[in-house]
Parts: structure tokens; sequence; C-alpha cells
């Protein structure tokens, strides 16, 4: 192990590093927890110059009703469940057909579609921007939450392509050879064989592109601009105009937006980092 | 992977029918098809009509006239666009340095004390939040006057910095900024690395009198190459499309003085000022014919991994 196990080390470091530890996440959260803090914080200690003080009082409560009772921060959180939760089911079921293409076949084009798929997601969103932005104005989609939805999906195949085909391949082969053997289809093969096994790869997906698509900002200012579509990120950022200096109800709509992800995180924590990490250990 | 070559069809007397026989040949295609289909149409050939687009001028709505470089020798006269040029390069320079912070912090945290899974999970939260709170959470940081990080600034030097109402030094408020959630997740790919180093190696070498600096540099940073690789890949495609932070902290300013090329395109084509498109299309372009050295790099490194197993 590397390091040296902190157990292994003379007492005075060990218990150093164990005060040291807290210290470092702290500081490391700092901005959060400002922001934490000062969203249960009263308006009256901003304008009194309380801004990293004690609260003179909790104000949470108050502040998070305000937040929802005088905002469309509400409608902005469905909107943004209403594309996320959509995208993530059609890109899982898109790329677990593709991966499954990619992994199970040899065909002549086969390095080259994953190629294809693999330097699309890298590709910077603005050379997407004009044309995607006129294909939703003509199909009648945009500044809804499908023209969303739709350029998600899209987008994050290519993503989750490399990741399920990474994962099918190593499956082991022969049960698909035993399945051909005995004359299953190559349909009732993907549909039994396989989707059966792709469980893990699943959830990591789903947890990542939730991830992903509830944290877009780009495609959300250009694809959406009314309260009826606009998505928590683009909704947090023109409240903001708004609340100028306002920061107890800036902070404690962040919170809010923040929130879903890292729920998600936390209840998937594993599945999460598998999917994150994919191809950082082995090569 | 031992897949049967299509090439050389098997003889199966007992399989007539033209489905039944090209059926290994069809069904990859089949599976392709629909998410072929969108790619194509959402990422692929955007690409070009955008390149395409970047030969027009073009407000969005009217008739588009062809002018041909017209757009890029405008690019070549404009200041912003030199500016923006700028700004990417410090902040993939500057980004790089997630690379080994992130790696400290793996180190640091690699260890089995009590609640310690909690704490890299916590470590790594600024990557779960959104870039809109991320910037957000900076903005309110360093806000002039009472922000933490103008307070500071007075005790250390007797004179509070607004870093981001300073044109020379915005860019690196955001880029520190961007730099929070980018280390998490440089830290978070070195942990996994970290997991499955060869507990041998690290052993042997200990024996041999290894430690320290020549261990790590010697024996760990060599069995993290492929950690390190994701680490490049992510943190490098990561600074040349940062938009969200420039655009929550400064919108570009003060005096455009933090634009980005993917932030100034946005600004050129669907602006207040008028739509651009051809304009942005161009800088788009260019933003794309520089991912796309790195790309095809990664890319084919990430291939011929691939192929040879």
């Amino acid at each position: 192990m590397f390091p040296t196990p902190i157990a292994k080390v003379s007492a005075p470091v060990r218990i150093a590093y164990k005060v040291l530890l807290p210290v470092a996440l702290i500081i490391w959260l700092l901005p959060l927890l400002g922001v934490a803090m000062t969203s249960m914080r009263p308006g009256s200690d901003l304008t009194a110059g309380n801004y990293f003080g004690i609260p003179s009082r909790f104000a949470g409560i108050e502040n998070y009703t305000a937040v929802f009772r005088d905002s469309p921060i509400g409608w902005y959180i469905l909107n943004s469940f209403k594309i996320t939760i959509p995208t993530v089911v059609g890109a899982i079921l898109l790329s677990c057909l593709t991966g499954f293409a990619l992994a199970i076949y040899r065909f002549r084009a086969n390095i080259i579609v994953f190629f294809l798929f693999v330097a699309g997601n890298f590709v910077p969103f603005q050379i997407l921007m004009i044309p995607v932005r006129d294909l939703s104005l003509r199909a009648g989609v945009y500044d809804t939450a499908l023209g969303l939805i739709l350029f998600h999906v899209a987008f994050q195949t290519g993503f989750c392509t490399l990741f399920m085909r990474n994962f099918i391949s190593s499956l082991p082969f022969a049960l698909v050879e035993s399945a051909r053997v005995e004359g299953v289809s190559e349909w009732k093969i993907f549909r039994h064989v396989v989707i059966p096994l792709m469980r893990p790869a699943i959830a990591a997906l789903a947890v990542l592109v939730f991830t992903f698509v509830w944290n877009d900002y780009f495609w959300a200012t250009v694809l959406a601009q009314g309260q009826n579509t606009m998505p928590v990120t683009a909704g947090l950022y023109s409240l903001n105009g708004q609340w100028i200096a306002a920061w107890q109800l800036v902070s404690a709509g962040s919170i809010v937006a923040a929130l879903p992800p890292v729920l998600m995180f936390f209840l998937m924590q594993r599945h999460f980092i598998a999917g994150l990490t994919l191809g950082a250990t082995k090569g | 992977m031992s897949a049967v070559d299509p090439a050389v069809p098997r003889v199966e007397p007992y399989q007539p029918g033209f489905w039944r026989q090209n059926q290994r040949r069809l069904a990859p295609w089949l599976f392709l098809a629909p998410g072929m289909l969108m790619f194509l149409v959402y990422v692929i050939i955007p690409i070009f009509q955008s390149i395409w687009i970047s030969f027009y001028d073009w407000d969005g709505l009217g008739e588009a006239i062809w002018i041909g470089i017209g757009n890029y020798v405008e690019l070549l006269d404009d200041e912003a666009f030199y500016t923006s040029i700028y700004n990417n390069i410090l902040w993939l320079l500057l980004y790089l340095l997630a690379i080994p912070a992130g790696l400290a912090i793996a180190i640091f945290l690699n260890q089995t004390v009590f609640g310690i899974r909690l704490v890299k999970s916590l470590f790594f939260f600024p990557f779960v939040i959104s870039q809109v709170v991320v910037g957000l959470m900076f903005s309110w940081f360093y806000a002039p006057e009472f922000g933490l990080f103008y307070q500071l600034s007075e005790v250390l030097t007797g004179k509070g910095i607004a870093i981001l109402a300073d044109e020379n030094l915005a860019t690196f408020g955001i880029i520190a900024a961007g730099l929070w959630p980018q280390i998490a997740y440089c830290m978070i790919l070195y942990l996994t690395g970290l997991n499955n180093i060869n507990p041998e190696q690290i052993e042997a070498a200990r024996m041999d009198g290894a430690k320290g600096w020549s261990m790590l540099w010697r024996i760990v940073v060599p069995q993290l190459r492929p950690a390190t690789f994701i680490a490049l890949v992510v943190t490098v495609i990561g600074a040349l499309r940062s938009f969200d932070l420039v655009s929550i902290m400064t919108d570009g300013g003060p005096y455009g003085a933090t634009r980005v090329l993917s932030f100034y395109m946005y600004e050129q084509a669907l602006s207040e000022y008028g739509y651009r498109m051809g304009y942005g299309a161009a800088i788009a372009t260019v933003l794309f014919i520089i991912m796309m050295v790195f790309i095809s790099f990664f890319v084919v490194r990430l291939v011929t991994r691939e192929r040879s197993g």
C-alpha cells in the first residue's frame, strides 16, 4: 500500500494526521459550508455586515420557504426532473443497443463507429450550437423539455456507448456463443442473456447521466427561454440577477439546486465512482 | 473476442430464409441504428453544418450571404478573439495543476482510519455540484467588501482585492473556481488507481530501500499511468470547454477580459447586440480545430489501447 499505512508510523505522525484530516476537509469545503451557513442566516445579518460570523438567529426555514414561495424555483426543479429522467432512460436504452452491437459483432466499420462515438463526445458544444438550435426551432421543439431531452439523449449516447461497449466486452463471450449454438436469435441473446447481466453498468450510467444532465447549463440557455422549460441551473442564474445582494436567498437556492445530484451521489456512490473512473485502472 | 467473421459465412443447411442466413451480418446495424441516427443528427452532422455556416454572413433569420473566409479574416483583426485565445491557453495551463493536486490529495486520503470513506466522498463533493452553483459560491467568496477572499487579502496586503472586478486577475479567479471540482475529479481517479496498485511491487521496492519521492516517482506514478491518462483527457477537455463559470461569474467582463472562445462564440452568435451566426460559427470552428488536435491524440491512444487488449 502506498503511502505507508498510518497505523505503521510513529504515534506523533499518526495523531498529526488525524488532526489534519478534518481540518483539511473543512478548508476544502469552505465555500460550500459558507453558502450553507448563509442560507440559514436572516437577511438582517447581511445588512448589518455579519457575513461570516455566527448567525444571529436560525432563519433557515424562513429563507427556504421564501425561495419556494417567492420564486419559480419549484417549477425550475420540476423542469429539471422532466428533462433529466427521460434523458437517462433514453440514453441508456440506446446505448445498451449500440454497446451490444460494438462489443459482440466484428464487422469492418466497428472501430470507425466506435471512434465516432468516442470522438463526438469530446467536441466543444459551441460547434453544435447553431445547427442544433436551428434544428430544434424548425422541428418546433425549441423551448420545450422534449427539445432538450432529444439533444441530451443523442449527446450522452456517445459516452454511454463507450461505457456499455467496454462493459459487455468484459462479459464472458462463451455465454453468447452457447446461446447461438442452441439457435437463439440475436435479439433474444441481447434481451435475455446480456441485458440481465448489465445491471451494474446501467446503474452506474444512470447516476452519471443524471448528474451530467441535471448540471447542464449551456444547453439550458441555448434551447430554453421561459419558465415553462428552463431547468434549475439556468433558472438559478436568472434568479441571481433578481436577488441582488440577497445572498441568503441565493445561497438557499443554490443548495436546493445542488441537492438532487448530491443525494443521488450518496445513494449510489459505488456505482457513480465505478462509472467515473472507467479506464483508470486497466491498460 | 472470438466472434464469427461475417465475411466467411458458415454453411448452415438448416437455415433457410434471408433473415436467418444474414441475421448475424445485419444484426449489428439494426442494433446501432437508433443510437447512430440520433448521434448523427445531433452531433456529427452539426459539426459540418457549423463549419459550413462559418463561411456565411447570417443573422439566423434572413438570407445567408456567402462571404468565403470573410469571417476568419475578420477574426484576425479582432482584439476580443485574441483575448479569448490567450485566456483559453491560461485555462489549459493552469487547469493542468488539477492533476498533481488531485494526486496529492489522493495520496493524503489513501489511508484506513475511522470515517475515511465519508471524508473521501466529501472531498469529491465539488464535482457533483453544478458549475452554476460553484460559480455562485465563488462569486460570493470573492465578493468585494465582505467576501472572505476580499477580507483575507485586506488583512494580508492592507488593501482588499476585488478579484472578479480586476481585469488582470478576474480570469485567475474563475480558473481557481474551476479547479475546485476538477481537482476532486482527478483525486477520485487517482484514489481508484492507488487502490489497484500492485502491493507486492511496493513492498519489494520498500525492501530495496525506496521511500518518499523516489518511491512515488519511480514505483507509484508509473503504475498510475492509466489514471493519469484519463485525468489528462478530462482536464484538457474541461479546460477548453469552460463556459459555465465565465458566464456565471463575470459574464465575460470586466471589459471582456475573461472571455474564452466558447463564451465569445456564444456572445457573438446569440447576444443582445444581434445574432451573428456566421461569425460565431467561425469562432466555434477555431475552437473545434484546437480541440481536435487533442481529441485525435486521445482517441488514437484509446483505440490502440483497446486493440492491443
